[in-house]
């Protein structure tokens, strides 16, 4: 039988290891898996790859992550945010490595990992400091530049319900990175608010299919972000 | 003759009433964080403009109330925003595909410079030790069909923000369009820089004494 349902997010994020690549879905606080993050706070791995959106803010989900120096480097689009401090900090001191991708172009190097294509050639950054260094074709007198696929190790990601299939739907833009991380990486681990029913899920309108999905933890009550930093809130508590 | 007195020509809302009004019946549209927001509250009436928001929205409406915001439903500026009906709701590599597929109609900006050539640059003035951060800018220049710039046409220093050449690092060359400033509507084309429309006051010597870029009438 198949049932990707564990117990807890401890146990879903057991195996995670030193030096692994995780993404991270969330735009902000829409969509960020801040209770699986805290697993991963608690349970140890370091020397992480982290790809995803931002950074995190004030001292809780990624933001938490980083200030206990367990990324070695944040892939991502926009490293500063309202309230994100962490990041800024370390970089300024040179503790944390960034690779800026413009955020379209991050999204199609998650989307090109997962649909096993190495590569694409972009017209963004054309002509700027990020086309730097990398390899650039014409195609109908339009210049373009070769981005390479990203692959995670792990994928960490929040929708809004799934079956024991690993189906899922999600929640208005929480949605964002969520369904491309979920076929870019070797183990997609989701945090969702509902467990349905097979069959629940309308074929129609499920938007992962469970096939790229691995791990399904039931968090009913996640927290809001926002109202962590306003209460000044840390990880761990 | 050039004027010596600042001239301050048209308000911030005036600048985004003309951006509004440019916006065509039907079209889709970016628009950035800050002034250029102010535009989706003054399109003419009558036209019906879709609102794309690169997060994973098409069909975004104004603020929620005060008390009804949902921190999962949010514009690329993280501020708490509505769905009208009929809006719907994708993943980033689908928004980006309506963005770099050429699908969105009008993009409206803000710049710290515009080149003669068209050339922008929003987002880092290439400070040392500074944190750069691009988001989804390089890719709504290199994507959407109509960039629109709103911007001061001069710094808070008076430094002309339209410029021969960038001085800044670039978010992408020759993608702007069109410039709406508080002095003047400027297009760019091929050939040059051409003053649509002038502000009340301003002179065509005026407007050419507050910009570095040369302008053609």
């Amino acid at each position: 039988m198949i049932n990707k349902l564990v117990s807890s997010a401890k146990e879903a994020v057991s195996n995670i290891f030193d030096g692994a690549t995780i993404m991270i879905s969330g735009f902000g606080e829409a969509g960020s898996p801040i209770e699986l993050i805290h697993a991963l706070i608690d349970q140890g791995a370091k020397e992480l790859t982290i790809v995803s959106n931002n950074t995190g803010s004030g001292e809780v989900g990624l933001a938490a992550l980083i200030a206990h120096k367990r990324v070695k480097k944040m892939i991502c689009s926009f490293p500063r945010t309202a309230n994100s401090t962490v990041f800024p900090e370390l970089y300024q001191k040179g503790e944390i490595e960034l690779e800026l991708v413009p955020q379209g172009t991050l999204a199609e190097r998650i989307r090109a990992g997962g649909a096993g294509i190495p590569a694409f050639f972009t017209p963004t950054s054309v002509g700027t400091p990020l086309a730097q260094g990398k390899e650039s074709r014409e195609f109908d007198n339009t210049t373009y530049v070769m981005e390479k696929a990203i692959k995670a190790d792990f994928a960490f990601v929040k929708a809004k319900a799934a079956d024991r299939y690993g189906n899922l739907i999600y929640n208005k833009t929480a949605r964002n990175f969520g369904p491309i991380m979920c076929t870019a990486a070797k183990r997609t681990i989701v945090q969702v608010q509902n467990f349905v029913e097979l069959g629940d899920l309308d074929p129609e309108c499920i938007v992962t299919p469970g096939i790229f999905v691995q791990r399904v933890v039931l968090v009913e009550n996640p927290a809001d972000e926002s109202r962590l930093i306003a209460e000044n809130r840390r990880y761990p508590w | 003759m050039v004027e010596k007195t600042e001239i301050k020509g048209w308000s911030t809302d005036e600048m985004a009433q003309k951006v509004a009004f440019d916006i065509p019946d039907g079209a889709y549209v970016n628009l950035g964080i800050g002034i250029p927001e102010m535009v989706a509250g003054l399109v003419p009436e009558g036209r019906e403009v879709i609102y794309h928001t690169e997060n994973g929205l098409l069909g975004m409406g104004n603020s929620p109330e005060k008390g009804k915001e949902d921190p999962e439903l949010i514009n690329a500026g993280k501020k708490a925003v509505t769905a009208i009906p009929g809006a719907c709701y994708f993943h980033h590599a689908d928004s980006f595909t309506m963005i770099r597929g050429k699908h969105i109609d009008v993009c409206v900006l803000g710049a710290l410079q515009v080149a003669e050539n068209g050339d922008l640059a929003n987002w880092s003035t290439g400070e040392v030790g500074a944190i750069p951060a691009v988001g989804g800018a390089m890719d709504l220049v290199a994507g959407v069909k109509t960039i629109y710039v709103i911007t001061r046409h001069t710094t808070k220093t008076g430094g002309s923000k339209i410029v021969k050449q960038c001085s800044y690092p670039l978010t992408g060359k020759g993608v702007v369009n069109r410039i709406y400033t508080n002095l003047a509507i400027i297009d760019v084309r091929k050939d040059g820089l051409f003053v649509k429309e002038m502000a009340p006051g301003v002179s065509f010597s005026y407007l050419q004494t507050q910009t570095d870029a040369r302008l053609n009438q």
